[in-house]
């Protein structure tokens, strides 16, 4: 679940100097459960799967559908379902964390050259070497499930549609007749 | 009110189907007094019900049962499942569609005369023409209240035509205008007139698009002679040792099967399913379904040419705001072989809400130039491209192997495009791309196909009984008590949006069954 509750108050510092808390990238990850991103005032409580894993899920889905001015929680909202699905269907657990320690591999390869345990996706500091990584399994299960997921569950929360610009429902307001339907004068 | 007919009723006629097809049908034959029966395999969801709400409606409305693709189409890879975006409800996809109401074109009904041989095409006239149609044609657009025709004036054009007009201008084209729309530009026929809502596609809340359901279904309802009986889902058609139809077995909401008698039976259940029907219909008598002596049912599929440009603008265009459709440039839809290829298309104003956006601009797309695009949403302008595509054996709807929810053969659909309509849509982006650039885009998508709306031609209509399915009166060439009555019977699709052509058949069918039983030929 995600809570707006984590912001206040929180010191990156303190959580990392109790045991069990590490940091990956911007976020935390606290015991065994739950992604915390204090910078941006949201956590995540996971059912099922790592909460490191659905940290790369997360920047993965940025660098699917990377939208700059979309705040990172609307592309957990969006995947949040995986980790839903994950309690039942060990499949659907075994597709993720499995593809996103692919991703990690080859990340890790192509950042320090060989293969190896150290380095992962997280690590790739920009965006095109990141991508490049997501080319090579482009028509995998892992990415496909990924992608097909998102352009459903990041595009179709309502939240988000005023950062696009859509106005969603209209008839509860009349429609547009009298709300700018021809209302550009530029052409 | 609604009359209740009994299932042993041998004296009704049974439409499958309630949209442009079956529900003008239903309300025509009732008119006149004969008792007739809808049966619609989709609920009954009223205006009120629809929802302004793209993911929400589909899942409300869009016919969503086992299908199967093949061919080298786009939609079999990107939407492997759902080859067409047609209705499951009362009202069919005329509580989908956005309202174009285009006659053909006088040529247009004599494709085979008039573009010559094709390779690979299977071309065939008409075996009625345009001035047969011409006062079918008249009533169903006063019926439907289409726009620039019986002195109804032409809807306001909204933002996004706007863009579209000022750039058919700059490249010369004359013939640009809102459309002739079933859609109320003032209150008539007792609905009101459009509220510029922006969801067409979802269903009309305020009823301002004309659909069956909520025009001929209760002018029909109300003569006391049709029942529409929802959630009734045809399975199969039966006949007698005459080689005649009797009724229709068909399954209602909750999976029980009966029989519906009938004195004839009308097949209005779209191009996919209609062929399918009649498919699995298949009897000791009839080996490879009803009415298929030709072996044409379910081939000859057509889809239109279809595309898209979408365009982005460095000012805001808000293009989804108001008619989803009322705009068109009708200057490329000539047939004019110079352009390297047989038959035309149209132009016309298209806008989608975000997420179907997302979903369609372009499918399996992304990374950073999809997510750019996304980024301009409301900066966007778009219009649909509509053009005639070559009818062909080889695109067929077939039974497939796999099973629906009743455990009948799912529907395959084949399609790959021809070479004409390849070259086409090739002219037709570039076209468009023109009209946006004329208004100074700073990007333009050349959108690819969705999943089919305009289904056609898998019964098609033929002079001679070897070439088609049926006669030109959408009475099958096989059995004289079977009608098919949706676009299905399409020998050739044309350039326009099919709906008022669906309609404007139905309306002379529902003469043609009328006299037929009046003389007891059926």
């Amino acid at each position: 679940m995600m809570t707006n509750e984590t912001a206040g108050g929180v010191n990156r510092r303190d959580f990392l100097a109790g045991s069990g808390k590490t940091a990956i990238g911007a976020a935390m990850v606290l015991g065994s459960g739950t992604l915390l991103m204090p910078n941006q005032g949201w956590g995540m409580e996971l059912k099922a799967l790592k909460p490191e894993t659905m940290a790369t899920m997360i920047q993965m889905a940025r660098d699917i559908y990377p939208h700059d001015r979309v705040p990172d929680k609307f592309y957990a909202k969006a995947l949040r379902a995986h980790d839903d699905a994950s309690v039942d269907d060990d499949a659907k657990k075994a597709l993720l964390e499995d593809g996103v320690g692919d991703l990690n591999g080859r990340a890790g390869k192509k950042l320090l050259g060989e293969a190896t345990e150290k380095g992962g996706y997280l690590d790739l500091g920009w965006e095109a070497d990141r991508v490049a990584v997501l080319h090579d399994i482009e028509d995998s299960d892992f990415f496909q499930t990924m992608r097909g997921s998102l352009v459903v569950g990041l595009y179709n929360q309502k939240a988000l549609w005023p950062l696009f610009g859509y106005e969603g429902a209209s008839a509860h307001k009349g429609g547009y007749i009298e709300r700018g339907f021809d209302d550009i004068e530029w052409v | 009110m609604a009359a209740p007919y009994d299932l042993n009723d041998d004296s009704v006629v049974v439409i499958i189907g309630s949209g442009a097809g079956g529900g003008t049908l239903g309300n025509e034959l009732a008119q006149k007094g004969i008792d007739t029966v809808i049966l619609e395999a989709g609920g009954r969801h009223e205006a009120e019900d629809f929802l302004n709400d793209e993911w929400a409606s589909f899942g409300q409305l869009a016919w969503l049962d086992k299908r199967t693709t093949s061919g080298d189409w786009r939609v079999a890879t990107d939407f492997s499942g759902l080859p067409a975006w047609i209705v499951k409800a009362v009202g069919g996809s005329t509580t989908h569609w956005a309202g174009a109401s285009l006659r053909f074109q006088e040529h247009e009904w004599k494709a085979k005369t008039n573009y010559g041989e094709v390779e690979g095409a299977n071309l065939l006239d008409w075996p009625i023409d345009a001035e047969e149609m011409a006062p079918y044609y008249a009533k169903a657009e006063d019926k439907m209240g289409v726009t620039n025709t019986n002195g109804i004036p032409p809807l306001p054009g909204n933002n996004n035509y706007k863009v579209f007009e000022a750039g058919a201008k700059k490249l010369g084209y004359e013939k640009v205008h809102t459309g002739n729309m079933a859609i109320n530009s003032q209150d008539r026929d007792g609905r009101t007139h459009c509220q510029q809502s922006g969801f067409c596609f979802q269903g009309c809340k305020f009823s301002a698009k004309w659909s069956t359901l909520y025009t001929e279904i209760p002018k029909g309802e109300e003569t006391g002679k049709l029942e529409v009986r929802p959630k009734a889902h045809v399975l199969q058609i039966q006949h007698g040792d005459d080689g005649k139809v009797t009724g229709v077995l068909y399954a209602d909401a909750d999976g029980n099967q009966h029989v519906q008698k009938a004195r004839v039976v009308a097949v209005a259940g779209n191009s996919i399913e209609s062929p399918r029907l009649l498919l699995n219909s298949a009897s000791s008598m009839f080996s490879d379904g009803l009415a298929n002596s030709s072996g044409m049912v379910g081939k000859n599929y057509m889809r239109h040419m279809t595309a898209s440009v979408y365009a982005s603008f460095d000012k805001p265009v808000n293009f989804y705001r108001g008619t989803t459709m009322a705009g068109i440039v009708q200057d490329e839809a000539r047939h004019d072989p110079s352009r390297g290829f047989v038959g035309g298309y149209e132009l016309e104003t298209l806008a989608l809400g975000l997420p179907f956006m997302a979903a369609f601009l372009n499918p399996g797309g992304w990374g950073r130039e999809f997510a750019a695009a996304m980024d301009n949403y409301d900066h966007m302008a778009g219009m649909w491209i509509v053009g005639e595509d070559m009818p062909q054996e080889t695109n067929a709807i077939t039974l497939s192997d796999e099973k629906d929810q009743y455990g009948l053969p799912a529907p395959n659909v084949h399609f790959s495009d021809h070479a004409n309509d390849i070259a086409m849509r090739a002219h037709a982006w570039q076209q468009g791309t023109a009209m946006y650039d004329a208004v100074g885009a700073t990007q333009v998508y050349p959108t690819p196909p969705y999943p089919s709306t305009h289904n056609l031609g898998t019964n098609r209509m033929s002079a001679d009984a070897k070439d088609g399915v049926v006669n030109k009166w959408g009475q099958t060439h096989d059995i004289a008590n079977l009608f098919v009555s949706d676009g299905s019977q399409f020998t050739t699709g044309a350039a326009e949006n099919p709906t008022l052509t669906i309609v404007s058949l139905a309306i002379r069918q529902a003469d043609y069954i009328a006299e037929q039983m009046g003389q007891k030929a059926i």
